[in-house]
């Protein structure tokens, strides 16, 4: 019994890990060219800021919630360190580190705001994401050029890992944060606490865990990787515009989502979302291979393979309440 | 039990008292600080002027309102009405395109379909996209955040395969009539709008409809046990959205003279949210006003209206309007505590876990 209940919590993980490997397959199948490690490995270079933005979505949806501010956030933080290096002349660790003071700062507030003063997260978050916005058009309003050289370095950057096979410098962070996010879910205190809330925040208090503090800290934490995923988006583009990341949120909940991370909270698993995001890119890829679709067909496919992941969640929750409901019998037993 | 009724006839009072409130206060900014803005004036029988000018921009947002007010009050929220939009201008604005014909030399723009034909299509399919949420959402029993995600996401993406990724635009004139007609003197949409407002207040005040949706918004499981229908009444209110946003993306198409599948009613889902927020509406859903929405739509076209008249980038449109829903969520906490603390001192039974929830 015990084996079957944990084999549940992995399907989604796998059935995501699974379709990866299939449409893999069906693209090398039918396309030249498709069967190689660079395609493989572009996925993760294209993606890079926004596996990490899945991964801090899929944290905080794990916590019950939802951040709708990741996409502005990656947009100012662009703004902000392509102007504080470009317009106040700050060498590039000042702009960095101003960068994840300013993103760190809209999540804490975002985080309190959710915490303290009972905001829904997604007004909360929407409210972040308007302010983020707007401020990078206050900020400036065109697009402004990245030239630094520590910046530009770091965006042509190529690490050779085979012949044919590179990777950017943005895979590397993505990797690191993937390695943080994985220790902070399932080896610390915070992690296990932000699994506890997602899943019942009522008995996680009763429980005497600290419910608003782990709050308050994961939103600030998706605030803070909010940032990094800037600055890799900053290393991807090399400038900066205000619609930069337009709807990149939606994104990353869908990665999420698909990665087998349950909207209803406390369950998933942080490496989920990077598959999640992969198969986005597969998709892409495999719409670009095909060469006579029109793009809008990679939203479409990626709302349909949402659309079943949802129905699949449901499946599986509705099968562990109907579970639940038969276990006081099997305890008389 | 009259005590009861007086609180509540003070909390409805309360509740359009802020969002005129807030209307009162842009107006009158705008009297002192917009030269003209009050001034009306008549040309060739039409009635021109700021104050119109905000009422006719406001429509497309009123109808999103209208439906985003009853998807609320059921317990969810319906993220998808921008797509919903994009797809209903992208087929009126296909079907009617409008074909060059001469006739006698003269040049002449014919409907490739019948104009009512057009609308009637895309006002179905707006629908049968609500009935689609509705189906997740109210049968699957899908959240309805990530319910409406799907269609946000997909939406778009049918706006422009119909549309075949091209900005359609529209020459048959008696289309425009819906989006900047005149009639008797006023902008024809706003006769749109009262008479869709006067069917939806119809349907809540005079049928059962008002009171099933404000008790299943407020305790599904309750209105559940008392027998009501909640999936279907939840299947409504999302049909009801899905149509709003269809009537919407009409209008908005008939504006612009054109079908943008890619920029139309990008982020209007988030001012359609804002002005039932705005509207005095709980997110929590239950208790509504629609009226109040609709005020909720008029107070943020009149903020748009105002930054653009004041020269601000107009970009810092969506900074005043975050502040502005922070503030008034705050508020709206202070007078929830307060409502708690009252509650708790009137019944003992859950008076712990109730002080409990009012602290933090």
């Amino acid at each position: 019994m015990k084996n079957l209940q944990i084999n549940s919590k992995f399907i989604p993980l796998l059935i995501t890990i699974a379709l990866f490997v299939v449409l893999f397959a069906a693209g090398s199948v039918s396309y030249r060219g498709f069967f190689s490690m660079q395609v493989v490995l572009n996925l993760l270079v294209d993606n890079s800021f926004l596996i990490i933005v899945a991964l801090s979505q899929a944290m905080i949806i794990i916590l019950g919630g939802i951040d709708l501010s990741c996409g502005a956030l990656i947009a100012l933080s662009s703004m902000v360190a392509a102007y504080s290096m470009s317009h106040l002349n700050l060498p590039p660790a000042l702009a960095i580190l101003a960068v994840l003071i300013v993103c760190s700062l809209f999540g804490f507030v975002q985080g309190w705001l959710i915490t303290y003063r009972k905001f829904q997260p997604f007004i909360a978050t929407l409210c972040g994401m308007f302010i983020a916005r707007g401020l990078c058009f206050m900020i400036n309003q065109d697009t402004v050029p990245i030239t630094d050289p520590f910046f530009v370095s770091m965006a042509t950057m190529r690490i050779k890992l085979m012949p044919g096979a590179t990777i950017s410098s943005s895979v590397i962070i993505a990797l690191v944060m993937l390695a943080l996010y994985i220790y902070i879910a399932h080896y610390t205190k915070f992690g296990r606490a932000i699994y506890a809330v997602g899943g019942n925040e009522q008995s996680a208090r009763l429980m005497g865990l600290p419910v608003d503090r782990t709050k308050v800290l994961a939103y600030t934490l998706s605030g803070f990787t909010s940032g990094i995923a800037g600055i890799v988006f900053c290393f991807y583009m090399l400038s900066a515009y205000g619609l930069n990341a337009m709807a990149l949120e939606m994104d990353a909940i869908a990665a999420a989502v698909i990665g087998g991370t349950l909207m209803t909270g406390g369950v998933g698993f942080v490496i989920g979302s990077v598959f999640g995001v992969m198969i986005e890119g597969i998709m892409q890829t495999l719409i670009t291979f095909q060469g006579d679709l029109n793009s809008w067909w990679t939203r479409i496919a990626v709302a349909f393979l949402l659309c079943v992941f949802i129905v699949v969640q449901r499946v599986l929750v509705l099968r562990r309440e109907a579970k639940k409901r038969i276990r006081p019998v099997e305890f008389i037993e | 039990m009259e005590t009861r009724n007086k609180m509540n006839r003070r909390l409805i009072d309360h509740q359009l008292f802020w969002p005129l409130f807030a209307l009162t206060v842009l107006l009158v900014f705008d009297f002192f600080y917009i030269k003209g803005f009050f001034h009306l004036e008549i040309i060739e029988g039409h009635l021109y002027g700021s104050l119109i000018d905000i009422v006719n921009r406001a429509t497309p947002l009123m109808f999103l309102a209208i439906g985003m007010t009853l998807v609320i009050a059921s317990g969810g929220i319906d993220i998808s009405v921008g797509s919903v939009l994009a797809i209903s201008g992208a087929i009126s604005a296909l079907m009617i395109g409008g074909d060059l014909v001469f006739v006698d030399g003269v040049q002449h723009y014919v409907a490739r379909y019948p104009i009512l034909v057009a609308i009637f299509v895309a006002l179905v399919v707006s629908v049968i996209c609500g009935i689609w949420n509705g189906l997740l959402i109210a049968k699957l029993g899908v959240n309805a955040m990530v319910g409406t995600l799907i269609l946000l996401v997909a939406g778009r993406g049918i706006a422009q395969l119909i549309v075949d990724g091209n900005v359609i635009t529209v020459y048959y004139e008696p289309f425009f009539y819906i989006g900047s007609g005149f009639f008797l003197g006023l902008p024809f949409s706003i006769y749109l709008v009262a008479a869709f407002l006067g069917l939806i207040m119809w349907l809540i005040k005079k049928t059962a409809f008002g009171l099933f949706l404000e008790s299943i918004g407020s305790n599904r499981v309750s209105s559940r046990f008392t027998g009501l229908d909640v999936q279907k009444i939840m299947w409504a209110c999302y049909a009801i959205s899905g149509l709003c946003a269809g009537i919407a993306g009409i209008i908005v198409a008939s504006e612009v003279k054109s079908a943008d599948a890619n920029n139309a009613g990008v982020f209007i889902e988030l001012d359609a949210i804002l002005s039932v927020v705005l509207g005095g509406n709980s997110m929590a859903g239950g208790r509504f006003s629609v009226i109040g929405s609709v005020i909720g739509a008029l107070v943020v076209q009149t903020l748009t209206t105002t930054i653009y008249a004041i020269g601000v980038p107009p970009e810092i449109t969506m900074v005043v309007k975050a502040l502005v829903v922070i503030v008034i969520y705050l508020i709206q906490s202070q007078m929830g505590k307060k409502t708690v603390k009252r509650t708790v001192k009137t019944s003992a039974g859950e008076t712990a876990l109730k002080t409990q929830e009012a602290k933090a």
